[in-house]
């Protein structure tokens, strides 16, 4: 509590110091405001920024458990060789060169009423807004006999990129030639909607060059999925899909695809119907938010309620919760919808310090997937609010799928934006 | 023509100005979102305040507004070759898309390096003089014939391959001279002049 109060000390004499000498003496009376994000993922980060690029006179606090940022979106380009973990992986120095206070610690608590975050490494920041943007935690229940130290060491979920998903790779690499590689696919609402698909595909471009006589099973608690006519023409296209040598099957729900069991050592999974043996397994586990998001009661069931046209929790004023986390559909839970919630709360908050009443705001997903070799596809959306539900929606006669049927320079092309899309998303998230 | 040349870039002086001026008024009290919130949302792809940074999607700031606004009509009545821009393009009105394109037309571009090919990159600097440089001033920068300088090369090769393959409606003029440079270099033409646009980082 000493260090809050002589860290809040510092920041509020060195705002009011720095005013002081611009001549705003409305201002010098009162301290700079104070943001405290929590959580250095797509939301956070772009938060942050466009705090920071909004007024530069808000003190802004991320807190960010581990040292560096590693990119969810195109860690399955991983699987298949066409690029390292460290690509995907970038420090916080760009936000730091926007004047923001970046620190590694973990969240444990936030107190609503007196406007304080606390830390696992003991520290509190007061604030005046919080921003939670914890992404998602998994449900290790769902999946009798899989748990979160069995997903570390042998059966990976990889829905977080880092070690295992190179603990995936490497076992993808090391199977044998004829090799069955198992993916179990989540139930909505989860994060990534097309990222089991596109893994398939990815390892499925691997194999297809060096283990041509490999399998790859997906076992769905779904009977459907995002851009599935798309993903099906690519397989087709690609790798046999439909035929008796199709190198990828899918497995409904309704098919027997939803799995009750896992026994590890031998890793079998037990649906419904049948039993499925893999070499590699693959289990993507159904999802919830982040620990904080439950440790600071922001959920109602799996996820936190928001006010849509600002990002504020409906459970605790002055919290803010952005993407994954957040209840917030028609929305998918992408990095392109946290980055573009993160700039409306960005806005909301400004405006709210300044007294205003904060704009209509504005939306938009893109998603792009790599289904193979120059054979990308993308889903785009832009959203409104209905403030009268409370909820957002896709603008009437806008967005969709690519079309089917593409000419292969256009699926070519949405390889290239593809990559294109990555590195802009980073850019305007941390750098 | 050297008056009526100057007198075009003071006009534009001013109109660019009157823009920046529009662009950095608050939004009139209005349902909707504002322009600059618009804008935001084209980040994830197009980079922070519309300077990509690459490979293949343009930049867009610093982009003549009017050019903006068309180039988002055409997409938006399926117009102009696209992947993605038609299917979000729909989502705007006319006015919507000014006050975008103001937004745009507001920003600084930040240009990144990019590779390229020298020896291609100065034949195409020769054929942007003789072919190019009538409407696409200064080498291609910024203005009302659009961005080429300093443009991310995978996109200007898609453009141009759309002109040629009649996806992409030509502006005035502009096969005319097109034609006369494949004439003039063959094979080599559209490469040199991408790498040459490329070249301006």
């Amino acid at each position: 509590m000493t260090n809050l109060k002589r860290r809040t000390f510092i920041q509020a004499a060195g705002a009011a110091a720095a005013l002081g000498t611009l001549g705003f003496p409305s201002l010098v009376l009162g301290a700079a405001r104070r943001v405290v994000v929590v959580g250095g993922g797509v939301g956070g980060c772009t938060v942050a920024k466009y705090l920071r690029k909004l007024d530069p006179k808000i003190a802004v606090t991320l807190i960010e458990s581990k040292p560096a940022y590693t990119s969810c979106f195109m860690s399955n380009e991983v699987l298949s060789g066409e690029r390292t973990l460290q690509s995907l992986t970038f420090g916080y120095d760009g936000l730091r060169g926007y004047g923001i206070d970046v620190l590694q610690d973990t969240v444990v608590g936030i107190d609503p009423e007196t406007r304080q975050v606390q830390t696992a490494g003991g520290r509190a920041f007061g604030y005046d807004a919080c921003v939670v943007s914890p992404g998602v935690g998994f449900k290790w229940d769902a999946i009798e006999g899989y748990d979160e130290q069995i997903a570390n060491q042998s059966i990976p979920h990889a829905w977080y990129a880092g070690p295992q998903t190179q603990l995936l790779r490497n076992q993808i690499k090391a199977m044998p030639e004829g090799g069955h590689v198992i993916i179990v696919a989540p139930p909505n609402p989860f994060k990534c909607p097309p990222g089991p698909y596109e893994r398939a595909s990815q390892i499925a471009m691997y194999c297809k060059h060096h283990k041509p006589k490999a399998k790859i099973t997906i076992l769905d608690a779904k009977d459907a999925f995002s851009k599935q006519g798309l993903y099906i023409e690519g397989w087709t296209k690609l790798y046999g899909y439909g035929t008796d040598n199709s190198m990828i099957q899918w497995v409904s729900a309704a098919a027997g695809g939803a799995v009750e069991a896992l026994d590890p050592s031998t890793r079998t999974l037990s649906g419904l119907v049948e039993d499925f043996q893999g070499d590699v397994v693959n289990i993507i586990p159904p999802q919830k938010a982040g620990a904080i998001a439950f440790g600071a009661d922001l959920v109602d069931g799996d996820w936190c309620p928001v006010d849509k046209r600002t990002f504020e929790s409906s459970r605790h004023k002055g919290i803010y919760v952005l993407g994954d986390a957040s209840s917030a559909a028609t929305m998918p839970k992408s990095a392109y919808a946290a980055n573009s919630q993160a700039k409306v709360a960005a806005a909301a908050i400004v405006a709210g310090f300044q007294g205003k009443t904060p704009d209509d705001p504005t939306f938009v997903n893109t998603c792009y997937s790599v289904v193979g070799e120059d054979f990308g596809i993308s889903v785009a959306a832009v959203y409104r609010l209905n403030a009268e539900t409370n909820t957002i929606e896709s603008i009437p006669g806008s967005g969709g799928v690519s079309p089917a049927n593409a000419s292969p320079e256009i699926r070519k092309r949405e390889v290239s934006y593809a990559h294109s899309w990555f590195k802009n998303v980073i850019n305007d998230m941390m750098e | 023509m050297e008056n009526m040349k100057s007198h075009k870039t003071i006009h534009r002086s001013l109109r660019n100005l009157l823009v920046a001026m529009l662009a950095v008024l608050p939004a009139a009290v209005s349902a909707g979102p504002s322009g600059q919130a618009m804008s935001f949302t084209c980040a994830g792809c197009h980079g922070t305040d519309g300077s990509s940074v690459g490979p293949s999607m343009p930049a867009i700031a610093g982009m003549d507004p009017e050019v903006f606004v068309d180039a988002m009509k055409a997409y938006r009545e399926d117009e102009r070759n696209a992947s993605i821009m038609n299917r979000i393009a729909k989502a705007y009105s006319d006015e919507q898309l000014k006050e975008m394109g103001w937004f745009f037309a507001s920003q600084r571009l930040r240009l990144f390096p990019q590779p390229y090919d020298p020896v291609l990159a100065e034949q195409g600097a020769r054929l942007h003089d003789e072919y190019c440089e009538k409407c696409h001033e200064k080498g291609g920068r910024p203005g009302d014939a659009g961005t080429l300088a300093g443009q991310w090369m995978p996109y200007l090769h898609y453009s141009m391959e759309d002109f040629l393959d009649g996806k992409r409606k030509w502006p005035r003029k502009m096969k005319r001279k097109v034609d006369a440079a494949i004439e003039e270099a063959g094979d080599k033409a559209i490469p040199a002049l991408v790498n040459y646009y490329g070249s301006q980082q």
